[in-house]
């Protein structure tokens, strides 16, 4: 188990390092220069722009940027933006808000998920079954905007029942409209799978010899069916949760969520290369360190699975 | 938990009764209502840039700077220079001024505000090495240089409350200019520091920052009063909270939702609707941000001679102005019927040869057929290129199709991706269509709409125009010390703009905005900013 967890490990420096010069080498290619942004409308002094040119590092070749940009990283300067703040202090602020809401989130989707896809499997084609199929197949085929709006109008600003946009410090309980509608097309989605999943498993010979043995359905339906039609759901909720720490740019501009899609968005538009390369950096790290978790969750579900050394 | 919560209700309720008797109190007396330490919330977005006021160019970041500090002077809503800091402002010729301020005044580190806090500050700004995006606002003054280090030689300090500056030739509009952040003045300590300096700036405006740490990075930023403000700006409530907002949809949420007091920008999705949302409190007036296209000289039947003149004066009259105000921007642009704006002093609506901005369809294809008779059009397209992440296709695809059917030529628009690779297009030069232009106002004065952008090798001038007569009278208007005179000189300059049409005015952005219920005395200056301090709080 450790050598395979030890070898997953050096498997991602690799990955890492391939990753960041694909991410630098695009963020270089972007057309257009993003100090005359800067100045707006006004064309600037080519003497000021030389030397803002250089101090940014601009004016060198790609390889050489990018070699400067890594370098720092080893040195643990992972660069500036352009208001000054070291990218680092902006990692460190961003990143514990998202991964607050996407657990809240994750929480939401995956408990009412589970429970509601188990009891639409075990009643297939009843009307609790029927109804859940309707409501699901409408979060799924709503795009999130939507869901993000409409949820601002209504419990925001209609019934007052929530902050319309989340507060400086992002408290939990102004999180909680953006978690359930950063849940909402995940949860349809997990309805569906723990469904399909649990009919599949009761009809196989184990459940069937459970019953034969004479175990009440209060044991058979958590123990054997549940836990076995979990791991793909497990699987998708994991992956999911790689999803909502990098993708939840939509909901956190609508929610104004100081978290890493909304300062990763700015970051883009205003070409600032450094913040763009370390915020993927560690968006590829997470991703990395959620698979192999995923990984090892497997063995703790199923048995059967084994590491090999 | 439930005797819990029924104490903290008591309390509440307590609260409300208190806060209504006092209500009462007020109301009954001769003062104001609305308690004078009530912060208010704001919009706002992260600032660009550090926080050191010649590095400042962008609203995100001007707004906080203009409550921090105080300058010689500042603007009131009309856009009129009021003096701040200083006692007066003298000249006898517009290229020497002497300039006196108040005594005894000190920054909020207690640092003192004299000549040489300004002296200094500006001597910083205008530094080359010192890389500070506003350095182009000194090079007028005496020793200004763009491309060396190169000290401002026209700066003396006289005594510690008199300095004076000297420009390279007269500008008559100088004093008008000494409003603006670029001229604000630095406290000494900001100097051992300037990085430190630029996260929490220390001033001596109507506000100061709450803490050290009150600009909270990408979420909002706390002002506080600063006591010892004795300005004309002396702040009638407790503070400001700037909210940075990533979009404006956001912000406009947040003020339906009662957490947002003073909004300046309300969304494109809300145009709408944002006058019914917020009845009296929404806001809707012209600004001083002049929206136009350039057609650079360059670009094949637009040179600078007869057939140019007669197919830029076409294109204009095709151009229904009024419909595209009111449908694309449901009246939040007003047509535009010169190269400035309303709320600067001398604007006139009825310069000679404005009519030439006016839709006269019959007259367009008149004068297209003139030119046509010079040397045919032929398939030749007609492009104006836009930047797409800044929401102009609506305006830009109506005006194509206005000149399309105007004129029946190809008419269309020519995207870029960002504003960043537009402006590098028009900088280097590579651009071959005509392209959106629009300017912003530095302050309120008609020369700085067209000295920067008309001028021949203006900083701004991106169509490349040039002509002498222009720049002749530009020259005349700003040597005079007479108001009145200078205006004049610059709106006959404005009416050989009209027969050139370097580019092409469309309108005026309005500003709009609104305000919460629990907020009075809303005005906007005249840069489409709150003026925050006067803003009350019940």
């Amino acid at each position: 188990m450790a050598g395979y967890i030890f070898r997953r490990i050096l498997q991602a420096i690799p990955v890492l390092l391939g990753t960041t010069f694909l991410i630098y080498f695009m963020v270089f290619a972007m057309p257009g220069d993003p100090l005359l942004a800067l100045f707006g409308d006004k064309t600037p002094n080519p003497a000021l722009l030389e030397r803002l040119r250089q101090e940014y590092h601009l004016d060198q070749p790609f390889i050489v940027q990018y070699f400067l940009y890594l370098g720092g990283i080893l040195r643990g300067d992972f660069g500036t933006s352009f208001s000054g703040e070291p990218v680092s202090a902006i990692l460190a602020r961003t990143f514990p808000v998202t991964i607050r809401l996407a657990i809240m989130a994750l929480f939401i989707e995956f408990v009412g998920g589970v429970l509601i896809g188990l009891v639409s499997g075990l009643r297939k084609g009843k009307l609790f079954d029927a109804s859940a199929l309707v409501v699901s197949l409408i979060f799924i085929s709503l795009p999130i905007f939507v869901i993000a709006f409409v949820g601002q109008f209504i419990f925001g600003i209609q019934l007052g029942w929530a902050r319309t946009t989340v507060s400086s410090g992002a408290p939990i309980q102004d999180l909680i409209l953006p978690a359930f509608v950063l849940a909402s097309i995940t949860f349809a989605q997990i309805v569906r799978l723990t469904r399909a999943s649990v009919i599949e498993t009761q009809s196989l010979d184990f459940v069937r010899t459970a019953y034969g043995k004479g175990l009440t359905r209060r044991r058979i339906i958590p123990v054997h069916i549940l836990r076995n039609s979990l791991i793909p759901v497990v699987t998708y909720a994991a992956t999911d949760f790689g999803v909502l720490l990098v993708g939840a740019t939509v909901t956190e501009g609508i929610f104004n969520v100081p978290g890493v899609g909304r300062t990763l968005y700015q970051a883009i538009i205003r070409g600032e290369g450094p913040t763009v390369v370390s915020f993927v950096t560690v968006m590829v790290l997470i991703y990395l360190v959620v698979n192999l978790v995923v990984d090892l969750l497997y063995g703790l579900l199923d048995p059967r699975i084994r590491y090999v050394k | 938990m439930k005797i819990r919560r029924l104490g903290i209700g008591a309390i509440a309720l307590a609260a409300a009764s208190a806060l209504a008797l006092s209500g009462c109190a007020s109301g009954s007396s001769d003062t104001p209502t609305g308690s004078s330490s009530a912060v208010i919330t704001a919009n706002g977005s992260e600032p660009q840039n550090p926080l050191i006021p010649t590095n400042t160019n962008e609203t995100g970041g001007g707004r906080i700077i203009d409550s921090l500090f105080a300058g010689l002077e500042y603007y009131d809503a009309t856009g009129a220079p009021q003096l701040d800091v200083a006692e007066s402002i003298d000249t006898d010729d517009s290229q020497t001024f002497t300039i006196k301020i108040k005594p005894d005044l000190t920054f909020t580190n207690g640092d003192p505000v004299d000549a040489q806090s300004f002296v200094d500050a500006w001597q910083y700004g205008a530094l080359l090495s010192n890389e500070q995006l506003n350095s182009y606002f000194f090079e007028d003054i005496e020793g200004f240089s763009y491309d060396e280090d190169s000290p401002l030689t026209g700066l003396k300090v006289v005594d510690p409350t008199t300095f004076t500056v000297t420009l390279k030739e007269p500008r008559a509009d100088f004093p008008l200019r000494l409003g603006y952040s670029a001229f604000y003045p630095l406290p000494k300590s900001a100097y051992d520091d300037m990085d430190a300096f630029g996260q929490a700036p220390i001033g001596n405006g109507p506000y100061k920052l709450a803490s050290d740490d009150a600009w909270q990075h990408n979420e909002k930023i706390d002002l506080v009063v600063n006591d010892e403000y004795t300005g004309g700006r002396k702040p009638a409530n407790g503070g400001v909270t700037f909210v940075f907002y990533a979009s404006q949809d956001a912000a406009y949420a947040d003020l339906l939702g009662g957490n947002l007091d003073v909004l300046d920008a309300v969304p494109d999705s809300a145009f709408g609707t944002y006058e019914s949302d917020l009845g009296d409190r929404a806001v809707n007036q012209p600004s001083a941000v002049f929206q136009s296209f350039t057609i650079p000289e360059r670009l094949a039947h637009f040179g600078n001679d007869e057939e140019g003149k007669l197919r830029r004066a076409a294109l204009s009259m095709a151009i229904n102005r009024d419909e595209i105000t009111d449908v694309i921007f449901q009246g939040t642009r007003t047509p535009a019927s010169d190269f400035t704006s309303p709320v600067i002093d001398g604007w006139s609506d009825s310069l000679e040869g404005a009519d030439v901005l006016k839709y006269n369809p019959d007259e367009a294809k008149k004068l297209w057929a003139q030119a046509d008779a010079i040397s045919p059009w032929g398939d030749t397209k007609f492009q104006i290129a836009y930047n797409s992440d800044g929401g102009h296709q609506g305006w830009v695809d109506a005006v194509s199709n206005s000149i399309k059917n105007t004129l029946g030529i190809d008419a269309s628009g020519a995207p870029y991706p960002t504003f960043a690779e537009q402006r590098t297009a028009i900088t280097d030069r590579t651009i071959q269509t005509a392209f959106r232009t629009g300017w912003q106002a530095d302050y309120p004065g008609l020369f700085n709409f067209l000295g920067p952008l008309y001028a021949t090798n203006a900083s701004s001038n991106d169509g490349d125009y040039s002509n002498p007569d222009f720049d002749a009278l530009l020259q005349a208007g700003s040597s005079t010390t007479d108001t009145a005179e200078a205006n004049d000189d610059f709106q006959k300059a404005q009416e050989i703009l009209l027969k050139d049409l370097p580019a092409i005015p469309l309108w005026y952005s309005n500003v709009t905005g609104g305000s919460s219920e629990s907020v009075s005395n809303v005005e906007f200056g005249w840069n489409s900013v709150p003026l925050y301090y006067a803003v009350t709080k019940s």
